[in-house]
């Protein structure tokens, strides 16, 4: 009976039942849409939260021992270093050093503490604190990946590698309560700048030790209820890939200046969830942006995305030590074919930039000199010379890449781009991301993609990777004036100026060689509510929380 | 019954066993390592890390340790997550991948119980087909586009419904659900239609029809329970993998469940939490499995009187 009538209806059963399921849902009488009720990001700007997405699930909120981006977002919440960057200059700004003290020879440097900096117990923080905590960092049982950030320091480097064990022939001495006294091997101009890194925040002794070993990096101490910071914000609430919450901690020194009362940090693996949690009402700013959607939103929205120059740079490493890359002039033919802003404009969509060199522009008014350009004809001629006529009897090799889309299209232009200037065949290759580590680090490739992100604002920072077997050259390339520049005369030079200008000596060496072929420097890319103030674009997308704060009333 | 419960746990020990010795050696033969960086590692902390989590001894003796370690219930601390273990991960994400996981069950249940139930009804017909050919699209549509698809519609279009969470805002958790639930449905459209046609051709139906029963009875009363018995061996080992979470519903939904732990773990190289996931599906599908079977023998009295002699 029944049946007959149901049967009539059937093939529209899938179809009904799913719009049921989805219309009852719909959150039923609450009501939908935009009258779905208040959206998360207009709930936050009414109560000062900020909701923020953030990479992956951060793997563990103590400074020493995180290395991740997202990781440090939060830390700096959580934390604060002797300095602090200024978010428009990335100058160093008092932090928990109301003042600092350089010597005239630039090897001593002496700091004064702020009498109120607290933890977010309430403790005093001193320069005892510091001392600790840096013993803490680069003890060798800890395995702070980072612990290199102090190597400027006096014996630091002889600490951590377990050839002293006596921490009190290290550069660092407690003068009183809330002094602290460095000592380095040479002026090393960018110390500061090394201050307002994770590596080097303090961390709080009474918690850590009554967690255990201070060096044991498996610790509990970390995590809701025993966490202890001396940052703008307390940890609050951490559900493992879900979210972080931190809320402002009224112990902090400068507690009068934060403005936001908290602030959600949201793991999130996928970029297009990301874009569309953004969408929807969920975020006032997101880790990143699809590459694919920047273009519709530079187009549509574009008071919603902010572009810009980041401290990154993408290029290609060579094994310098197998034929036929052994020769420089294939090198600097292989540089010298690609057409930069062909690829940028076509395959990066127009948003990365052209790089000639490894270092990013504009690194603390560092400008990188060009010392090549895009010249097919300067190329070919080198390439006859090396005793490859239009590319004959080339016994080819192989580009290595990791398991990406977006490299394998820039791999791809670049085979494109040898074969048509150069009248060469190769080939290009991609494998898994442990796999492809292991390859690049045992120098088992001919042509390898790499990247390299600042930890500091410094041409050093990326110069340092060619230095002579150097753990992340892994090219063959060795010069002695080189290494000499960058291990010894530049860290020794106080001036700038004078400082840069033995970078752009190294840079010459460098490009000469050209172990390396630079391709383009990254931008960073954020979807971004408007009335979410006080993140100044910078080259290192670095943020001071304290000073962010909503302003309701912005332009939507 | 008893006999045959104890017995297939028995048969059980092995087969874990199995697994965990060869997802043991098996990571570990993977190149690069837990502690691979796209930055230089030092000697001195590459030794360092390794010495805390017992990589510097012998194989085969970080393999007896482990197994150790595991009778204790003890899934050892991650690489990925210092300060966490293996077991308190796993822990944190079950509840909500357990909800996630039944209200799918439900969902394909439901839909594709009624939709092979349908079709069997009168088969090659347009009753039949238009199910049919629904429940394959449910099973071909990856949930990578099955769920951006109906994010899309239900929630950036119509506004009804959150693009992502789970249960931070009211009606979050029936996308996921209906991703999750859909390419079982398929499967079970098309396992409950073919049970239902052998069962539908029995005798003992006609025998009910004879007596006379309105036919709703005898499809609901009679032929139901032989019909679906492929469909109760099916949803053991279904359950169980819902109950391991879906790595692609979690990440496109933005969901805190241990779906993500396993692929994550496996890019990550993170032996310990590698290991922990596959012994905990393995072991999931073996009791579900178990329960499905205990589940068929009550429905079907044939089988019931073999383990009655």
């Amino acid at each position: 009976m029944n049946l007959n009538i149901l049967a009539l209806k059937t093939p529209l059963v899938l179809v009904a039942a799913l719009s049921l399921l989805a219309g009852c849902g719909g959150g039923g009488e609450d009501g939908e849409g935009s009258s779905r009720g208040e959206s998360r990001v207009d709930e936050g700007v009414r109560l000062g939260v900020a909701h923020v997405g953030n990479a992956a699930e951060p793997a563990a909120l103590d400074p020493h021992i995180t290395t991740g981006l997202g990781e440090s977002y939060i830390i700096q919440s959580l934390f604060e270093g002797l300095v602090v960057k200024n978010p428009e200059t990335l100058e160093p700004d008092p932090g928990v050093a109301e003042s600092w003290d350089i010597s005239a020879d630039g090897r001593t440097y002496t700091f004064h503490l702020r009498n109120d900096a607290k933890w977010s117990n309430g403790d005093p923080l001193t320069a005892e604190d510091f001392r600790w905590s840096w013993q803490r960092a680069l003890a060798p049982e800890l395995g702070s990946q980072y612990n290199y950030m102090f190597y400027s320091i006096v014996n630091a480097q002889e600490f951590a590698t377990g050839a002293l064990t006596d921490f009190s022939q290290v550069g660092v001495r407690v003068v009183d309560d809330y002094t602290l006294e460095v000592q380095l091997r040479e002026p090393t101009p960018y110390f500061l700048q090394l201050l307002d890194h994770h590596s080097t925040y303090p961390v709080h002794r009474a918690t850590i030790e009554a967690f255990g070993s201070p060096t044991d990096r498996l610790s509990q101490w970390a995590r809701v209820g025993s966490h202890v910071g001396n940052g703008p914000f307390k940890l609050v609430e951490w559900q493992i890939n879900s979210h972080v919450r931190v809320e402002k901690s009224d112990t902090y020194w400068d507690a009068a200046t934060t403005k936001l009362n908290a602030i959600v940090f949201y793991p999130i693996d996928s970029q297009t969830t990301e874009e569309r949690m953004f969408r929807d009402g969920q975020l006032h700013h997101t880790y990143d942006v699809p590459l694919d959607k920047v273009p519709v939103y530079l187009a549509e929205q574009p008071e919603l995305i902010h572009v810009s120059p980041y401290l990154g740079s993408y290029f290609y490493n060579i094994n310098t030590t197998r034929k036929p890359l052994d020769d420089v002039r294939v090198r600097r033919a292989l540089a010298m074919s690609i057409d930069r802003e062909l690829l940028a404009e076509t395959v990066t969509q127009g948003i990365y930039t052209p790089g000639y060199s490894v270092v990013p522009p504009g690194t603390m008014g560092y400008e990188p000199p060009k010392l090549f350009d895009y010249d097919p004809e300067a190329a070919r001629q080198l390439m006859a010379e090396a005793g490859y006529p239009d590319g004959q009897g080339f016994p080819g090799f192989t580009i290595l890449y990791n398991t990406l889309e977006q490299h394998q299209k820039i791999a791809v232009a670049i085979q494109q781009m040898w074969r048509q200037e150069l009248g060469i065949n190769v080939q290009i290759q991609n494998q898994e991301w442990q796999v492809y580590l292991n390859s690049h680090n045992l120098m088992d490739y001919d042509v390898v993609r790499r990247g390299w992100i600042g930890d500091y604002v410094d041409p050093n920072n990326f110069l340092d990777l060619f230095i002579t077997d150097g753990g992340n050259n892994h090219t063959g390339f060795s010069n002695a004036r080189y290494d000499e520049i960058i291990l010894r005369a530049a860290p020794a030079t106080q001036d700038r100026d004078a400082r840069y200008a033995l970078y752009r000596e190294a840079e010459e060496i460098l490009m000469a060689e050209m172990p390396v072929i630079p391709l383009y420097i990254y931008q960073s890319k954020h979807l971004h509510d408007a009335r979410l103030k006080g993140m100044p674009f910078n080259l290192m997308d670095s943020r001071n929380w304290k000073h962010v704060y909503f302003d309701p009333q912005a332009a939507q | 019954m008893w006999r045959f419960i104890a017995l297939r746990t028995l048969q059980a020990i092995p087969v874990i066993l199995t697994v965990i010795t060869v997802t043991f050696f098996l990571v570990r033969a993977a190149p690069g390592g837990p502690f691979a960086s796209e930055k230089a590692v030092m000697p001195q902390v590459q030794a360092a890390l390794e010495a805390r989590y017992r990589l510097d001894q012998p194989m085969l003796q970080q393999y007896v340790s482990y197994l150790g370690d595991l009778v204790r219930g003890d899934l050892g601390p991650t690489f990925r997550y210092p300060g966490r273990t293996v077991d308190e991960l796993i822990l944190d994400g079950l509840p909500i991948t357990a909800e996630l996981g039944l209200y799918a069950m439900i969902v394909a249940v439901l839909l594709g119980v009624s939709a092979g139930v349908v079709a069997s009804l009168r088969p090659n017909t347009a009753q039949d087909y238009v199910p049919m050919s629904a429940a394959m699209v449910g099973i071909c549509m990856p949930s990578f586009l099955l769920g951006p698809l109906l994010v899309l519609i239900f929630g950036i279009w119509l506004q009804w419904l959150p693009v992502s969470g789970w249960g931070a805002s009211p009606g979050d958790k029936i996308l996921p659900s209906i991703t999750l639930g859909a390419m079982y449905a398929g499967y079970i459209a098309r396992l409950s239609r073919s049970g239902m046609l052998d069962v539908l051709s029995q005798d003992y139906l006609r025998t009910a029809r004879a007596k006379g029963l309105p036919e709703y009875k005898v499809i609901l009363k009679h032929a139901l329970r032989g019909g679906l018995l492929p469909v109760i061996s099916y949803l053991g080992p279904a359950f169980a993998h819902m109950l391991s979470g879906s790595f692609v519903v979690e990440t496109i939904f933005q969901i805190p469940g241990l779906g993500r732990f396993y692929v994550q773990a496996a890019f990550n190289r993170d032996y310990t939490m590698i290991l922990g996931t596959t012994i905990f599906l393995a072991v999931l599908i073996v009791v579900f499995n178990l329960l499905s079977d205990i589940v068929a023998t009550w429905l079907n009295p044939r089988l019931r009187y073999q383990f009655r002699k």
